[in-house]
């Protein structure tokens, strides 16, 4: 017989608060190289399986096993080295630069870096990037100068922005990377739209787009899921499981039953979940989506299981709501050391190297901050041009705003 | 009576009401167990147990969908959206739904949600961490509209909210949380407990909806406002020596008309400040309303002093900002008239 007593309501509480026992041991994980590799012209009604599964490459000896270890070069994992050791040096910086007051919010990706740094190296340079405000790596590993990044952070009188944005809400239409939002998930739509555009034009391009397990709830992510599926939309649906959404836990984003990647089951699109800790299997993976999209295809969904090792923000306090040693235990380590260890284990690499790099960009981030800091900083009022606040909500100005503008007596 | 800072007061209004009535339920991005991204949860999950105040997906559709099911069913939600720029996703359930399931019904259901709503500039949040959306509800029929300016009037206010039976958007300028603010960003801030509506009674009691407050008797001129900008047309008014009637309106829908009318039939002036954008805003139903019933009482044109028509910027937060530097210069503008 079925119980039919009263029950109450269910609000999934995560496994562990302040002041408890972070338990990721109950966490499935399997072996590297345990998942297979379909190949990409797979109907996606014969991999199911995948989106419960967990793919890995990089083993406890450090070494790249199995069907999704990528054929690549000492060259390519050494750049993957450099753009995550840069993201994470450039991320301390401005962290401090926030502390001290020189702009008012930053956002860190700390260990998170390889999603956006394999991933960038998987995608084509020139493929469309529709990211969230945890994707500098994206722009880093393209290339794109951090001093143009430093200047939007300050808002200064070289910000491209126009001081217009807060801080990490870049924009870079020449990096392939567009116009951050502060609303929560309208990327992943705008996302796909554009790869139904590129499909109109026979452009080879892709688009890739990125959305946090948090944001993954709203409908606007939905709704890129069935417009993607519906015009089979050349575009990489990125989903970094990052553990948490601020205060909340993936649980209350519908992660306690089941997967992120399992949504792309009802949508009926390959759905992966990536170790997104491990360079080798996030880039192996998006390169596999990648290609799928290119040859027309169609979309997948991939879901980063990573961990959001800093703050949500620098307004977030997580000891408020998590147990202070819970990035230190989550059990697929941090992705520059698993890197890095890779390497050394193929003899492309070494501690001296290693050292010596760091001490290269922590030098070369530092020296870059002070010369964004010379084209002024948000404290120190080196703002652009007061008139400048009136341009650019439409592409000619109205008589009202000009009325407006002339009102403040700009 | 204790001090109480803005926070503080719409946790106690919640407080009191959660202990008063089962039926009371509250939810939102963050508010379960961290007690919201601006702490006016804090400790009510604690307090009155997981199931009354609880963590919602990031879907602010989805929190005021399940909040009108709610309401049909027959309890009285309280929910928060985060910040009001993130509002907008929540757009057809509130204007489609909320507000008119007791018309479409008539009367069979309702929807008494209160939705709170942190808005407003002035902390350098940029463009999606400032607006000041409230004219797009007043022009919602079915929807009620509140902005308080303190922390007794905010206990008060949506104590009523939540006892109203018609679904309320409750609007928080956040800027207000942790003191008055008089639109000097330059000067140290002030807080709470050295202003006389900052003490606030533990207890419950309920301010009406509809009704403003007078902040300022004056025979000059009457400025309309709410929320922050209270405090800079109060700010204004003493940098200019113009003797400025100030009414709080504190409900935008359903307005004290009479207490409008009584004032600018008295003063024959009339300044409105906003901090939301004008074209359109809640300022221009007022200068309308004003016109229609005190026209022969006017004695110059209706000032608007609001947000400029642009998105809110980062970093020129301040030059965007009604500041008293602008209201006091409408308020001389009216008095040369
Ligand atoms: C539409 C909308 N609702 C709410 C917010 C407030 N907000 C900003 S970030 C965030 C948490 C996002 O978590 P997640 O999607 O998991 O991304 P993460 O920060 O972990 O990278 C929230 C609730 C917002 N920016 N936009
Ligand atoms: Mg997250």
């Amino acid at each position: 017989m079925r119980n039919t007593a009263p029950h109450g309501l269910h609000v999934p509480p995560p496994k562990a608060r302040p002041g408890e026992v972070s338990a990721f041991s109950a966490l499935a994980i399997p072996p590297a190289g345990s998942v297979r590799c379909p190949d990409i012209a797979v109907d996606p009604r014969d991999i199911r399986d995948l989106p419960y599964e967990l793919i890995r490459v990089l083993d406890e000896d450090h070494h790249a096993v199995g069907p999704w270890a990528p054929a690549v070069s000492p060259d390519l994992l050494r750049r993957g080295l450099r753009a995550m050791m840069l993201t994470r040096a450039y991320d301390e910086r401005m962290l401090k630069a926030q502390r001290q007051g020189k702009t008012s919010f930053y956002v860190k990706c700390t260990g998170e870096e390889a999603v956006a740094v394999a991933q960038a190296l998987a995608l084509r340079a020139d493929d469309m990037c529709f990211p969230t405000y945890r994707q500098q790596g994206l722009l880093i590993t393209r290339g794109w100068p951090i001093l143009d990044m430093m200047c939007q952070v300050f808002a200064n009188t070289r910000d491209r922005l126009k001081g217009r944005q807060l801080p990490v809400m870049y924009s870079s239409r020449e990096a392939g990377f567009f116009s951050i939002s502060g609303n929560l998930a309208t990327q992943t739509s705008q996302a796909v739209g554009w790869a139904m555009a590129a499909a109109y034009k026979n452009d080879p391009r892709i688009a890739a787009t990125w959305v946090g397990d948090g944001a993954s709830a709203e409908g606007d992510f939905h709704h890129a899921l069935t417009f993607a599926t519906v015009y089979q939309a050349p575009v990489v649906l990125n989903l970094v499981n990052n553990q948490w959404a601020i205060s909340s836990f993936q649980g209350i984003a519908g992660g306690e039953k089941t997967t992120f990647a399992a949504r792309a089951i009802g949508f009926a699109m390959p759905g992966l979940r990536v170790d997104g800790n491990d360079f080798l299997a996030v880039y192996a993976v998006t390169a596999w989506a990648a290609e799928r999209a290119r040859a027309g295809l169609g979309p997948t969904l991939i879901e980063l299981f990573t961990y959001r090792a800093s703050a949500h923000s620098t307004s977030d306090d997580p000891s408020k709501y998590r147990p202070a040693d819970e990035a230190a235990r989550w059990p697929l380590g941090d992705p520059i050391d698993r890197l890095k260890n890779h390497l050394i284990a193929l003899g492309e690499w070494s501690e001296d190297r290693d050292r010596a790099l760091q001490e290269e960009l922590t030098q070369m981030v530092a020296d870059t901050a002070k010369e964004a800091e010379s084209y002024g900083t948000l404290d120190k009022g080196a703002a652009p041009s007061v008139k400048t606040m009136f341009e650019d909500v439409y592409k000619e100005m109205p008589w009202h705003l000009r009325r407006q503008r002339q009102e403040l007596g700009v | 009576m204790p001090a109480m800072n803005m926070i503080q007061a719409v946790n106690s209004a919640m407080d009191t009401m959660l202990a008063r009535n089962p039926d009371i339920v509250i939810f939102g991005e963050d508010v379960g167990y961290f007690g919201g991204v601006f702490r006016a949860t804090e400790g009510l999950q604690r307090k009155y147990g997981l199931e009354r105040t609880f963590d919602t997906p990031i879907a602010e559709a989805g929190i005021l969908g399940v909040a009108v099911g709610m309401g049909a069913y027959g309890l009285r939600p309280v929910v928060e959206i985060q910040f009001a720029d993130y509002i907008y996703p929540a757009l057809d359930q509130l204007v489609s739904e909320a507000a008119r399931l007791r018309y479409r019904s008539a009367g069979e259901f309702i929807s008494p949600l209160t939705v709170r709503v942190p808005c407003g500039g002035g902390i350098f949040g940029g463009q999606t961490h400032s607006q000041s959306p409230e004219g797009i509800f007043t022009h919602v029929c079915g929807l009620k509209t509140v902005i308080p300016s303190n922390p007794y009037d905010a206990k008060g206010l949506l104590i009523s909210a939540i006892e109203d039976d018609d679904p309320v958007l409750f609007f928080e300028p956040k800027r207000l949380y942790n003191g008055p603010f008089d639109g000097h960003p330059e000067r140290p801030a002030t807080i709470w407990a050295n202003h006389p509506r900052g003490e606030v009674p533990e207890d419950y009691y309920a301010i009406p909806l509809g009704k403003a407050a007078i902040v300022r008797p004056g025979r000059d001129v009457t400025v309309l406002a709410y929320g922050t900008m209270v405090h800079v047309a109060e700010a204004a008014a003493a940098e200019t020596g113009i003797d400025a009637e100030i009414l709080d309106l504190r409900t935008l829908l359903p307005l004290d008309i009479d207490a409008v009318v009584a004032s600018v039939s008295k003063t024959g002036r009339c300044v409105i400040v906003h901090e939301a954008t004008r074209t359109s805003g809640f300022g221009a139903e007022l200068a309308a309303l004003v016109q229609e019933h005190c026209f022969y009482h006017l004695e110059a044109p209706i000032q608007r002093v609001t947000g400029w028509d642009t998105p809110y910027p980062y970093s020129l937060e301040w030059h965007y900002f009604p500041g008293p530097g602008r209201v006091g210069d409408a308020l001389r503008k009216v008095m040369e008239a």
